[in-house]
């Protein structure tokens, strides 16, 4: 999902060697359901496991807002502009949220933010397909959103406390992001052929990239194991997956757009819908940094955080004065 | 260039009057008002409060987990401090 490049290299090798029976009765707390919280003993791996998670959701959050805000300037009307500007400046919330649950583990902000700007750290693939025409914004509102929905709610139920806080927080924001987008598309679908045609478009575009959000196959997906042991990851990947995929197929129906697989098709017995082959490949492409526009965020976030520099400097300047003025 | 830490700030909401304020999470800022500033836009953006308190981060002094046991371990066996604990004879009626 937001943090599915944890999936791919999971540091197997380096299993800490700590005291065991704090590790027994810190598991044994996990499976009684209760909340670690920051200062509780926690294992090495727990906690950098959880580090580079939150702090990849949070990168996410703060790239995510570039897909998005390639079109405030450009909304049909106002209405439609004070909806995605306030769905916007809420990503950059949930950003900010994360990096504070992310701290709490001893791990900075500028660290982590670092991390990102160095090309270290990863976000989701997602947010490295561009937003070509304005039926984008309600594809990106209803399936992404829809697709992170599924992801975020089981993390409401995260062992670590101020993750699980932060998500409560975010999927409370969330219902709003999916059915503004869910509105744009019905009211593309239901305009002008011109109209449908950029819903379908936008639709054939987003649906297999949405797909990939939940990460790679169970079967090759290493890093789960711990996840789940330690409550931190409720459902596997391809659970979610499914989840996702039987909750959007009758809402697309509904939209009169048709999905671009011709594999799908609905399972008499169970009611699930199965789909066709994912191409993984193109996610190891996206991921590895040669998606279509992998290099267009990077470039966007690193000239803005730059540019930003002389407001934080400033901003702290400022307040040293106003200390010592104080201080006299 | 900025290679200063920007410090850290409690947040704490009073969601309605008659409600005390809430720990609601943390953020960064330079000073008190770009703080209060900063909560407003980010912790009050759907009307979630009346009032706000920021607190530097460093200024709280928390008791550690692992003197749980000390600390609050020793109320468990005074159960003599609940209302339940006294006999009250039905016919006396609710009190
Ligand atoms: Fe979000
Ligand atoms: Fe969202």
């Amino acid at each position: 999902m937001y943090t599915q490049a944890l999936n791919s290299n999971p540091d197997a090798a380096e299993r800490h060697v700590e005291d065991a029976a704090l590790a027994a009765r810190f598991q044994e707390r996990i499976d009684a359901e209760e909340r670690i919280e920051p200062n509780d003993w926690m294992p090495a791996m727990y906690r950098r496991t959880l580090v580079r998670q939150i702090s990849q959701h949070a990168h996410s959050e703060i790239i995510g807002m570039l897909p998005e805000g390639n079109w405030i300037t450009r909304a049909p009307s106002l209405r439609r502009k004070a909806a995605l500007l306030a769905k916007v400046q809420d990503e950059c919330g949930h950003g900010l949220y994360l990096y504070a649950a992310a701290e709490t583990l001893g791990t900075g902000r500028e660290e982590l933010v670092d991390q990102l700007l160095s090309g270290k750290a990863k976000y989701s693939s997602i947010f490295n397909y561009p937003t070509l025409t304005w039926a984008d914004i309600g594809a990106i509102g209803w399936l992404v959103d829809g697709a992170a929905i599924m992801n975020q709610i089981p993390l409401c139920r995260c062992s670590y406390g101020p993750y699980a806080r932060a998500m409560i927080r975010v999927c409370k924001e969330e219902s709003f992001h999916q059915r503004q987008g869910y509105e744009i598309m019905l009211t593309l679908a239901k305009g002008t052929p011109e109209q449908k045609e950029l819903a379908q478009d936008a639709l054939n575009r987003w649906w297999w990239p949405c797909l990939m959000m939940f990460g790679p196959p169970d079967a090759v997906s290493e890093h789960s194991d711990a996840s789940t042991r330690w409550k931190i990851k409720r459902f596997s990947n391809d659970e979610l997956r499914q989840k996702f995929v039987d909750a959007t197929v009758p809402q697309a129906h509904y939209l009169g757009l048709t999905l671009p697989d011709a594999d799908l098709k609905q399972d008499a017995e169970t009611g699930h819908w199965s789909y066709g082959a994912i191409d993984w490949d193109e996610f190891k492409q996206v991921i590895a940094g040669n998606g279509p526009c992998n290099k267009d965020r990077m470039a966007a976030r690193r000239k803005a955080h730059d540019e930003g520099a002389w407001v934080r400097d400033a901003a702290l300047a400022y307040a040293e004065k106003q200390r010592l003025k104080k201080a006299a | 260039m900025s290679s200063q830490a920007v410090p850290l700030w409690e947040v704490f909401i009073r969601s309605r009057n008659g409600l005390s304020h809430k720990h609601v999470g943390s953020l960064h800022a330079a000073d008190t008002t770009l703080a209060l500033q900063a909560a407003r836009d980010l912790y009050t953006r759907r009307g979630e409060g009346l009032s706000i308190w920021v607190v530097p981060s460093n200024a709280i002094t928390a008791s550690d987990p692992a003197d749980k046991g000390m600390m609050f371990e020793p109320t468990a066996s005074k159960i003599y401090r609940h209302p339940t604990f006294y006999e009250v004879p039905e016919e006396v009626g609710h009190m």
